[in-house]
């Protein structure tokens, strides 16, 4: 059912752009709960929690008390149902307000909803029509309390929430690694007036001042002098204008600059100064355009009053006046910049127009505890920055009408820091920024739609048994082409665009139609395969001497880490030719060594329990390509302690141990790991970081400073990447650092 | 006689400045090497012994006879070329002597006629009476200070009257600042072979101001602030001295706004500035309601409501806004109404020119209360000629500071609002002549 067959009851003329199915805006109403609106000027945002059914695939080991043959599998694969929760943000324009609640009335099978939480200018005037639609009671909260809520929300749960923008750089938004400590902050919030507050904790904040001169003041005084209504069409007017026809410039008064007090002549002496005439006409750009600056300098200059008198240095922008048009965020961050002497940044946010819906939701959640969980913003259902900005997307916005969307995952495990980042405030994950990096961009959008129709295909093998498969598959290949396409024209869409965002994109989209480990079957019969070498291995490898010993576990860790699907360049030879094995791998690297984790690394930790070493051994918590898993290594690790004596006692008295990181991607954000695993880091006083392969080790990590010794280690395989980096493909990364000397050999 | 001048005349000691309740701007003037602004203003002072030209070299000649007496020839200006206005002061000299008087050129004579036995000037010259500060002994001579004013737009008009009256015969110095010192100095050298001395807006502003705080103005004080500023019944002009006016936060709204803080006569900063001032309320209120001038502007602004422009607190929160402690009657939006087509078309243009004069006031307020809560500076002095005849901005201003301050700050004004730069360069008339 479409969406626009309702609509086309209504008298709106832009009916016809909502042509999307619904349940792709909509989406789990079946089981939505904790409604909350948020009602503006001219967007409405509605807010809504649902919980998810997926398939998850869980591995399960097998009796093995009976006695073992050679043909039985390791351990089985099950896929299973799986409810996780789901916030699911939508923002439309007021116009559509009827036509969606009619829409929610239809869907809503859950009843136990009986309140809904509202906010924002506009929730007073709609009341009584929720009510009467909805049949639920409007519960109003306070806007600004709704505000900072929520922008602390997404400071702590989006990673690159927060960011610079540059009008005349090479990718005009610069996103700001979110510190995990967010306050102290300032948010200046541009509505019809301006609010100033101060943030110092969850429930901690203050209006410390404002200003009359906000949104409201371009948008009436603007439609006073140009007689033109929207506010839209106002920037738009201000975006072609000429302000120096209208404003006293310093040099129309001193006939250049102000030398002595280091005002330059273009500077504006006076806003509007020119204007004091009846012998000349004006035109409404150049009005718009002298307006748009006189406010904008005003607001800038009293945030950096305020940001001073506090001394306060992140500063938030948000507001209707600012939401995502580029014009009002250039001029803040221009008036900042003077105001502070480049000392002050104006920093935007992604989700800006979420946020008091966001905070109306939570306020309803409470005991939920939503706070009490770490978030992760999923790519897959949601339509990134400017994704309905007329200006930049025209095509798109067709398409997706005027909705925008943003949907997050409530994460199983509570995400913290790494306790041995050595500047946690500096840590950033990804070696890369695509963003900032064209060319590095070009060729990693390249390669993900290359690699597309194997994932494809993969995903198909992985459920060989389900035929609604093919079509499901196809419908991925559709989604993950179209954000790939998106990603092409913004792409800042979703943050800073990394190797690493890219693959949790796919992730994302692969679990979005239940194709939750395409690799497991693989990973299976190659776990199958390496665990029968693995006594062989320890044992050629125990006959070497010390020296040669060392030498050979570390090719070992390194060869292991040739078999890795994700790499192009790889399974384009594991597809090709059935027979390549660990022995081709070895003669790649010309070297004799064993399949990534059981005849990689556990020989190598093998030796470090030997000498005595305590190992805490860190796996995904859920699957990413052919990455070993925290639940398929628990039962490798079982195997391997029935057959290996030193494996045994070191498990059995808690030298090694088995640690989930939190993360579900072939990369590693360090600074948003398993809450468990820092604890564990912390109380064994961990002095030695080994990062293996290169999602974790060279995409991201690369450049990660810790505060004790740590090893990077990764094979190269893809030659793009090996030409960047003054290498060739298959050559090896060994970067061993010691904190402070910062020595790296290689 | 006049009370202050006799007071003065036996407290001035020098032979130049008898005006002694200025004793530390009467050293400074006397002491080049202890002025406030020699670094930049070095540069102004032109060597005469380099100036070739037959006029020059004549004026050159009737300076070095003013050096003798201590004093530079008549007559005696101070200009400030500002943005929209230009402000002049005259000294009229009382005590012409006979034989003075016969030798005064006809030149001197016809400009001293014209200026003081006038009140206006062409069409928009003007001469503020009520201000003209009497019996005033300066550099051993007794006159009146006349305050003059007329648009920068005519400029060109005034350079022109100064050719065609031969000003350059008379070899004065003519001190001039404001940012059209620099802008029209070329103009006054071609137009009417007159060189001016370019001065600092901000020194001379400042060196104004403490000159005519120090002799008063006509025997009443120069300061005044609001009684009562919180409760509009009872708010009530109060003149008053001040013993001490250091530290102050001075604010000088003219077309934009400049905000110093002054620590002591020759230590001030420029702490920023706003191009929301006096230009901003007279070119929106021209676009808005074609008024022509500052004065039917502000006639219209008196008239005008501006809540029916400007939306409150009450509008959107139906009253006080309790959790931020704002009260109901606050502006929460300037303009804000105007976002509704109704309303747009609906409205007066005195509640336009109301809504534009209190939205200005109130920006400027706030940035000065801002700055003097960083500076750490509890008074707050308002001038420049956006407060002339504009009783509701400043008793605004005086609210803002009094109410958004809890009592902290204290709003002072000026009688001669617009003036003091003028005064400034003047001022630096008689020192240029002393320094020589």
């Amino acid at each position: 059912m479409a969406l626009c067959g309702v609509a086309d009851t209504g008298s709106h003329s832009m009916d016809k752009s909502i042509t999307l199915p619904p349940d792709e805006i909509f989406r789990n109403l079946e089981n939505a709960k904790r409604f909350a609106i948020d009602i503006g000027g001219s967007l409405t945002k509605l807010a809504y929690y649902s919980t998810v059914q997926h398939k998850v695939a869980k591995v399960r080991s097998f009796d093995h008390s009976a006695k073992e043959t050679d043909g039985d599998p390791l351990y089985e694969i099950s896929v299973q149902e799986e409810i996780t929760a789901r916030l699911h943000f939508i923002k439309f324009e007021n116009a559509y307000i009827e036509t969606c609640l009619d829409f929610i009335k239809d869907h809503l099978v859950n009843t136990e909803t009986k309140v809904i939480k509202a906010t924002g200018g506009g929730a007073h005037k709609f009341k009584d029509l929720i009510e009467k639609k909805l049949k639920l009671k409007v519960d109003k909260e306070d806007e600004m309390t709704c505000l900072i809520k929520g922008c602390n929300f997404v400071l702590k749960n989006i990673p690159h929430e927060a960011f610079v923008y540059a009008k005349h750089a090479d990718s005009e938004f610069r996103f700001q690694h979110t510190h995990p400590d967010i306050f102290p902050y300032l948010l200046i919030n541009i509505g019809s007036g301006v609010s100033i507050v101060k943030v110092e904790a969850e429930d901690k904040f203050e209006r410390i001042g404002g200003s009359s001169i906000g949104g409201g003041t371009f948008w009436g005084l603007g439609a006073l002098l140009t007689k033109t209504k929207r506010f839209d069409e106002l920037l738009q007017l201000a975006s072609k204008g000429q302000h120096t026809n209208v404003d006293m410039l310093v040099k129309d008064i001193y006939g250049g600059a102000y030398g002595s007090l280091g005002l330059t002549g273009d500077l504006i002496a006076s806003s509007f100064g020119k204007s004091a005439t009846t012998d000349k006409e004006f035109s409404k750009e150049d009005m718009a355009k002298s307006l748009l600056h006189m406010i904008s300098n005003d607001i800038g200059q009293l945030a950096c009053l305020y940001a001073k008198l506090h001394n306060l240095t992140r500063v938030y922008f948000g507001g209707f006046f600012i939401r995502g048009h580029p014009v009002t965020m250039h001029t803040i961050t221009y008036s900042i910049n003077f105001f502070t002497k480049g000392e002050v940044q104006a920093l935007f946010l992604r989700h800006e127009g979420y946020l008091g819906a966001i905070g109306a939701f939570l306020k309803g959640a409470e005991e939920d505890n939503p706070n009490q969980y770490s978030w992760g913003e999923n790519y897959a259902g949601s339509s990134g920055l400017m994704s309905v900005s007329p200006e930049l997307n025209p095509i798109q916005r067709a398409r997706s009408g005027t909705f925008d969307m943003l949907e997050m995952d409530r994460l199983e495990r509570q995400l913290v820091n790494l306790p041995l980042l050595q500047d946690p405030t500096s840590y950033i994950p990804d070696t890369v920024d695509l963003t900032e990096d064209a060319l590095a961009r070009e060729y990693w959008l390249y390669c993900f739609e290359e690699a597309l129709d194997g994932v494809v295909k993969r995903a198909i093998a992985s459920q060989k048994d389900q035929p609604e498969a093919v079509e499901r598959a196809e419908k991925f290949r559709q989604k993950y082409r179209h954000k790939l396409q998106t990603l092409r024209h913004q792409p800042f869409a979703y943050g800073s665009l990394t190797v690493r965002s890219l693959l949790d994109t796919r992730e994302h989209c692969l679990n979005e139609f239940n194709f939750p480990d395409p690799y497991s079957k693989i990973k299976q019969k190659e776990n199958d395969m390496a665990l029968k070498y693995y006594l062989k291995v320890v044992k050629s490898v125990e006959e070497l001497s010390w020296e040669q010993r060392q030498f050979n576990l570390v090719k070992g860790l390194l060869a292991g880490n040739v078999f890795d699907w994700g790499a192009k360049a790889v399974s384009d030879v594991l597809e090709s030719d059935p027979e390549f094995g660990f022995e081709q791998a070895k003669q790649q690297l010309q070297d004799n060594s064993g399949i990534d984790i059981i005849l990689g690394v556990f020989p190598f930790i093998r030796e470090l329990l030997i000498r005595g070493t305590e190992v805490v051994l860190a796996s995904n918590s859920a699957p990413a390509l052919n990455d070993v898993t925290n639940s398929e290594l628990q039962i490798l690790t079982e195997r391997i302690a029935a057959m290996d004596p030193v494996i045994h006692a070191a498990l059995k008295e808690d030298r090694l141990a088995l640690v989930q990181n939190g993360s579900s991607s072939p990369c590693l954000d360090l600074s948003r790991l398993d809450k468990v695993l820092a604890t564990v880091v912390r109380e064994r006083g961990t002095d030695l970081v080994i990062i293996e392969g290169m999602g974790r080790a060279i995409h991201t990590n690369y450049y990660a400073m810790l505060s004790c010794e740590s090893l990077k280690l990764a094979v190269i395989k893809n030659s793009w990447l090996a030409d960047r980096l003054g290498g060739k493909i298959f050559s090896v990364v060994f970067k061993y650092e010691v904190p402070s000397k910062a020595q790296g050999q290689h | 006689m006049d009370k202050a001048k006799s007071v003065m005349d036996q407290k001035g000691s020098g032979p130049c400045c008898t005006n002694g309740m200025h004793k530390p701007l009467r050293r400074q003037l006397s002491n080049g090497s202890c002025s406030p602004f020699s670094p930049t203003d070095d540069d102004h002072h032109h060597d005469p012994q380099t100036n070739g030209s037959p006029a020059k070299r004549c004026r050159l000649r009737r300076r070095m006879e003013s050096v003798r007496k201590n004093r530079p020839p008549f007559p005696w200006f101070g200009m400030d070329i500002g943005g929209t206005l230009v402000k002049l002061v005259y000294f009229e000299p009382k005590d012409i002597t006979a034989e003075e008087e016969q030798e005064e050129v006809e030149n001197l004579k016809s400009i001293r006629w014209y200026l003081t036995s006038n009140t206006a000037y062409g069409k928009t010259g003007v001469r503020d009476v009520h201000l003209e500060l009497r019996n005033l002994t300066i550099c051993g001579r007794t006159g009146n200070l006349h305050f003059i004013r007329f648009p920068t737009a005519a400029m060109h008009k005034f350079i022109q009257m100064g050719r065609d009256k031969h000003f350059s015969s008379l070899h004065t110095t003519l001190c001039a600042t404001g940012g059209g010192a620099y802008k029209f100095e070329n103009d006054f050298r071609t137009m009417a072979d007159l060189e001016l001395l370019k001065l600092d807006e901000l020194d001379c502003l400042i060196q104004g101001l403490l000159y005519i705080d120090s002799v008063g103005f006509n025997d009443h004080p120069e300061c005044y602030f609001f009684e009562n500023p919180s409760d509009t019944q009872n708010c009530i002009k109060k003149p008053c001295c001040l013993d001490n006016l250091f530290p102050m936060l001075l604010v000088n709204i003219g077309s934009g706004v400049s905000i110093l803080a002054v620590y002591a006569k020759d230590d001030y900063k420029r702490v920023t500035g706003t191009s929301l001032g006096g230009g901003t309320f007279l070119g929106l209120c021209c676009l808005l309601t074609g008024c022509e001038t500052f004065e039917e502007a502000l006639e219209m602004a008196s008239k005008g409501d501006s809540t029916n422009v400007d939306k409150l607190v009450k509008d959107i929160y139906g009253g006080d806004y309790q959790r931020f402690g704002l009260q109901g009657s606050a502006v929460a939006s300037s303009f804000g109404h105007m976002m509704s087509k109704e309303k747009r078309e609906s409205i007066s243009k005195e509640d336009l020119a109301r809504a534009t004069l209190v939205t200005i006031t109130n920006n400027i307020g706030s940035i000065a209360r801002m700055c003097a809560v960083n500076e750490k500076i509890e008074r707050v002095v308002f001038v420049g000629n956006f407060l002339r005849i504009n009783t509701v901005s400043t008793k605004l201003l005086a609210y803002a500071m009094d109410f958004w301050s809890k009592g902290q700050l204290r709003a002072l004004f000026l009688e001669h609002e617009g003036y003091f730069g003028a005064v400034g360069a003047f001022l630096e008339l008689l020192k240029s002549s002393d320094d020589a």
